[in-house]
């Protein structure tokens, strides 16, 4: 302190240092009146001078610290310094850092930190908006759903950009797709009957070619399906294109209240920044919706049919393609109803050579054979013969393996005809809890210039069962030990707890040991099939308003 | 109208009486029975609602206590949940159960490996009663099956119905996914654990005991939006000690040498049949699935609570010889390196030598 008042006093003089030092300073008594000012104080506060008082000559907010310094007590600088010290001078923004002196009277040095602020300010800003862009790219990379990305876009934009935000899409029909989100609200979807081009602007940001800029359009010009209900008078609104990769994405429309400022050239931008990572997880999602339509057309044909009781059989199948991902593989069945009330339907199993999509292809040519070859369903030898031809004149390599089965209700009884083609045996399941294979074999097709078949006839008693497997099931590699094969014995010791079992509950459970037996190891597809004769004789137990179809 | 040749119930039959009736058709495998039966009660004015939670689910349960006091097989309980299945089904078509789609879309599936489709087929029905659009995806609905689906419809929400715990690692996978791409949650099923603990432990926005409180707790209003920034490892930090990566990449090696040490243990099992060892080396794996299940949610009392209920089964099944603790005790020996599987064991070992209705099966060597 003693040095302080000594340096004051030695700086008292008008030419000293102090006096032409480049920051403001003011020295200001107890009572509040100005004893002394430098150049750069009079720059700033040209009313300041020796004696006038403070209150005269500076801004509230260091009128009022200073009395708060000066008041009694302790002389520290009040814990609320930082906004305290702190005010605007002519425009420009100052901290002020008192001293105090011995006399009561205290020194306020002055800095300009104007700069410093704005800086302080623009990185604030700029940290906000690339956290909310790093969010904004999160959510909508994560989702590959049209109407999810929509949703994301307008509350994303709702939420930083404006007081409503519209994501539009751009569409095929004559319904717009547009999803409105409030500030604070949740999204909404509602496909409109509206045309595109009486907004000025929307139809070309739709089109996404040519390019075109964000558009300002007058709040008046705007259709009322634009402005939510009850939003108010609309201060400004601006027109963003989703930009799309080659396909158009769509257009963001932002709506401000009167009240809210309207777009700056830095929300601009930053709103160009948003709109382009919207409009590429728009067009991704896009055409993400196109490739799936597409596979799903291509794939109908190949999936696994849902069976189903026909004409007082029992019908149910059960698929597991070798890669959890996929849906189809080189397994394959059918169930064909004969095309004449009273005789058999064929049911087909079999197994191509290999797995995967491109084994799929091929099973989906072998049931397109089988299902041309269904007029001689009642001869399977023959039947196997013209497929056998067919797979060697076609430029696949590979063969395949497979079982046909006729089965035909006769009174309760199902009468079978079962024919292996290099296949394992079909298995049945007796009312007494024997299970034995079917004694047919064969060689299998697409390999070989002529094939043998043997086929043998079977008659299932209500409540027995003819099961139809692939060796995938056979051959699952796991159990407790992780190296045993599930084998046929075990199979067979399964069905034989099966008797009686509704078909669809024969296909889970084979379905399940064996997925159990596998955990998580690798696996072939595995495909089972199983034939019942029902139980109780339901159908003649039914009037004409047949409840039994529901049953089936 | 229906001229069934059956008597009609009573108007005022109990949904109780009804559902004993179903019982029994179902553990007598009589799926003509049963589905008559749901049938004429929807005919008779019943609320489909109530003929589904009140007496199919009622049935299913009690299906369920059967199996688990090893009462039923494993092949009965198929063919009485296959049988409820189409009861179910037939519910599903009659006029009675026709309701207009007023409300959003939801999907319902079984996590991968969750065979036991009923609950979640139930929910999906009633879901669709309360006039909710639902894609039903079936059992054990491999994680990318859900994820593409979700991807190809606008679900509001995912329902995820698990029944055994073991598969709640999976559960876990499946919950972050569909949460990464930003469709909220809702699990239910008996893998959740009382109260649905584990449901929390595991992020899931929403947890239903039943069907019925499910169905409630969407009508209330959405889920809340997942967080974008979530990762799964932040749910389960102990994770980080690799023991349940471990146990579960070794489970098979673990077996094998619990298996052999416990032959030098038990004479006994020396003269087993080979359906006998392989059963005996099942009940193991299951111990050790069960083990990394607690590992992976850090949870004791999981695995004291399967330790106690194998217990009782093997009595049930009449296997004394079969000796649960020198079995923890030997898998603790193999895993003297991992602290909390070792804690784990020990928990177990010591409920199950203490526990009175389990000693006659630890004793028994």
């Amino acid at each position: 302190m003693a040095s302080t008042q000594a340096r004051t006093v030695a700086d008292t003089r008008p030419d000293s240092l102090w006096g032409r030092a480049p920051y403001p300073v003011l020295v200001a008594d107890l009572r509040g009146v100005v004893v002394r000012c430098n150049d750069a104080a009079g720059l700033i506060l040209p009313a300041a001078a020796p004696g006038a008082s403070l209150t005269d000559v500076a801004p509230a907010w260091l009128c009022a610290a200073h009395t708060r310094i000066g008041s009694p007590g302790p002389h520290a600088v009040p814990a609320d310094t930082e906004e305290a010290l702190r005010g605007t001078i002519a425009g420009r923004r100052f901290e002020a850092h008192p001293t105090a002196l011995g006399d009561g009277s205290v020194a306020w040095w002055l800095v300009d930190d104007t700069d410093h602020q704005l800086a302080r300010e623009a990185l604030l800003m700029e940290r906000e908006r690339t956290a909310f862009l790093a969010k904004a790219s999160n959510v909508l990379l994560s989702s590959l759903n049209l109407g999810r990305c929509m949703d994301v876009t307008a509350q994303l934009a709702a939420e930083s950009l404006a007081d409503v935000a519209l994501a539009i899409a751009p569409s095929r029909s004559s319904r717009l797709p547009v999803v409105t989100c409030l500030r604070g609200g949740t999204p909404v979807l509602a496909d409109m009957s509206v045309d595109p081009d009486d907004v000025p602007g929307l139809g070309e940001a739709l089109r996404g070619f040519p390019p075109v800029p964000s558009r300002w359009i007058d709040p008046a010009a705007a259709p009322a399906w634009l402005v939510p209900e009850g939003f108010g008078p609309v201060g400004s609104i601006v027109i963003t294109p989703l930009p799309g990769h080659g396909v158009p994405a769509g257009a963001l429309v932002l709506l401000r209240k009167a009240q809210t400022a309207s777009f700056s050239s830095e929300e601009e931008v930053f709103a160009r920044l948003f709109a382009a990572r919207a409009g590429a997880a728009m067009s991704a999602a896009r055409l993400y919706a196109e490739q799936t339509a597409i596979t799903d057309v291509l794939m109908r044909e190949l999936m696994p049919p849902a069976l189903h009781q026909i004409s007082g059989v029992d019908f149910a199948g059960g698929y597991r393609p070798s890669a959890d991902h996929e849906r189809i593989g080189g397994d394959f069945y059918d169930v064909h109803p004969a095309t004449v009330e009273g005789e058999a339907s064929l049911v087909s199993l079999g197994d191509v050579c290999g797995k995967g999509l491109e084994a799929a292809v091929l099973t989906g040519k072998i049931r397109n054979t089988l299902h041309a070859l269904l007029p001689l369903a009642d001869d399977h030898s023959r039947m196997l013969g013209l497929l056998n031809t067919a797979l060697l004149n076609s430029h696949h390599a590979r063969f395949v393996t497979l079982v046909l089965a006729s089965a035909r209700r006769r009174g309760n009884q199902v009468d079978l005809a079962l024919t292996s083609a290099g296949h394992p045996s079909p298995l049945i399941i007796r009312a007494d809890g024997t299970v034995h294979e079917a004694d047919t074999r064969g060689t299998l097709i697409g390999a070989l210039p002529a094939i043998t078949a043997v086929t043998i006839t079977e008659s299932l008693a209500p409540g027995e069962s003819c099961v139809l497997y692939t060796d995938g099931i056979t051959e699952a590699k796991g159990g407790p030990m992780g190296d045993d094969l599930f084998g046929d014995e075990r199979l067979k010791r399964a069905l034989a707890g099966c008797v009686g079992m509704p078909a669809e509950g024969i296909v889970e459970h084979v379905q399940m040991l064996a997925a159990q037996w596998l955990g998580n190891r690798r696996h072939d597809d595995m495909a089972v099939v199983v034939i019942s004769a029902p139980r109780t004789h339901h159908l003649s137990a039914v009037n004409g308003h047949t409840r039994g179809r529901f049953t089936a | 109208m229906r001229t069934s040749a059956s008597p009609r119930l009573p108007r005022s039959a109990p949904l109780d009486q009804l559902a004993e009736q179903l019982w029994e058709a179902v553990s007598s495998a009589d799926e003509y029975t049963a589905t008559e039966l749901v049938l004429r009660m929807l005919d008779d004015g019943a609320d489909p609602e109530a003929v589904l939670l009140d007496v199919v689910a009622k049935v299913q349960s009690r299906v369920g206590e059967e199996w688990a006091a090893n009462r039923i097989s494993v092949a009965q309980e198929h063919a009485a949940t296959a049988i409820n299945e189409r009861a179910v089904a037939a519910v599903s078509v009659h006029p009675a159960a026709r309701t207009a789609a007023t409300r959003g879309r939801i999907t319902v599936a079984c996590v991968d490996g969750e065979w036991h489709g009923l609950p979640a087929r139930l929910l999906a029905e009633v879901l669709k009663l309360r006039g909710w659009r639902v894609d039903y995806l079936g059992a054990q609905v491999p994680t990318p099956h859900l994820i593409t689906h979700l991807h190809n419809t606008r679900a509001d929400a995912v329902a995820l119905s698990s029944s055994i715990a073991t598969r709640l690692p999976t559960a876990h996978a499946a919950i972050t996914a569909c949460q990464a791409i930003g469709v909220p949650v809702l699990v239910g099923g008996a893998a959740f654990g009382p109260q649905g603990r584990y449901a929390k432990l595991l992020g899931a926005e929403a947890w239903a005991p039943d069907a019925r409180a499910a169905a409630d707790h969407l009508a209330q209003g959405p889920l809340p939006r997942p967080q974008a920034d979530h990762q799964q490892f932040d749910d389960l930090p102990h994770l980080s000690d690799q023991e349940y990566t471990m146990v579960a990449r070794n489970s098979t090696s673990l077996v094998r040498h619990v298996f052999t040490a416990l032959e030098d243990a038990c004479p006994a099992m020396r003269s087993y049949s080979d359906l006998q060892r392989e059963r005996t080396a099942e009940d193991l794996k299951h111990i050790v699935d069960f083990l990394a299940t607690a590992l992976y949610l850090d949870d004791e009392e999981l695995f004291t609570w399967f330790i106690t209920w194998t217990a009782q089964i093997l009595q049930a099944r009449g296997v004394p010889e079969m000796s649960v603790p020198p079995a923890l005790v030997l898998l603790a020996r193999e895993l003297g390196d991992f602290p909390r599987a070792a804690r784990i064991l020990h928990a177990a070992t010591r409920t199950l030598v203490t526990d009175p209705t389990t000693t006659a099966a630890g004793n028994a060597v």
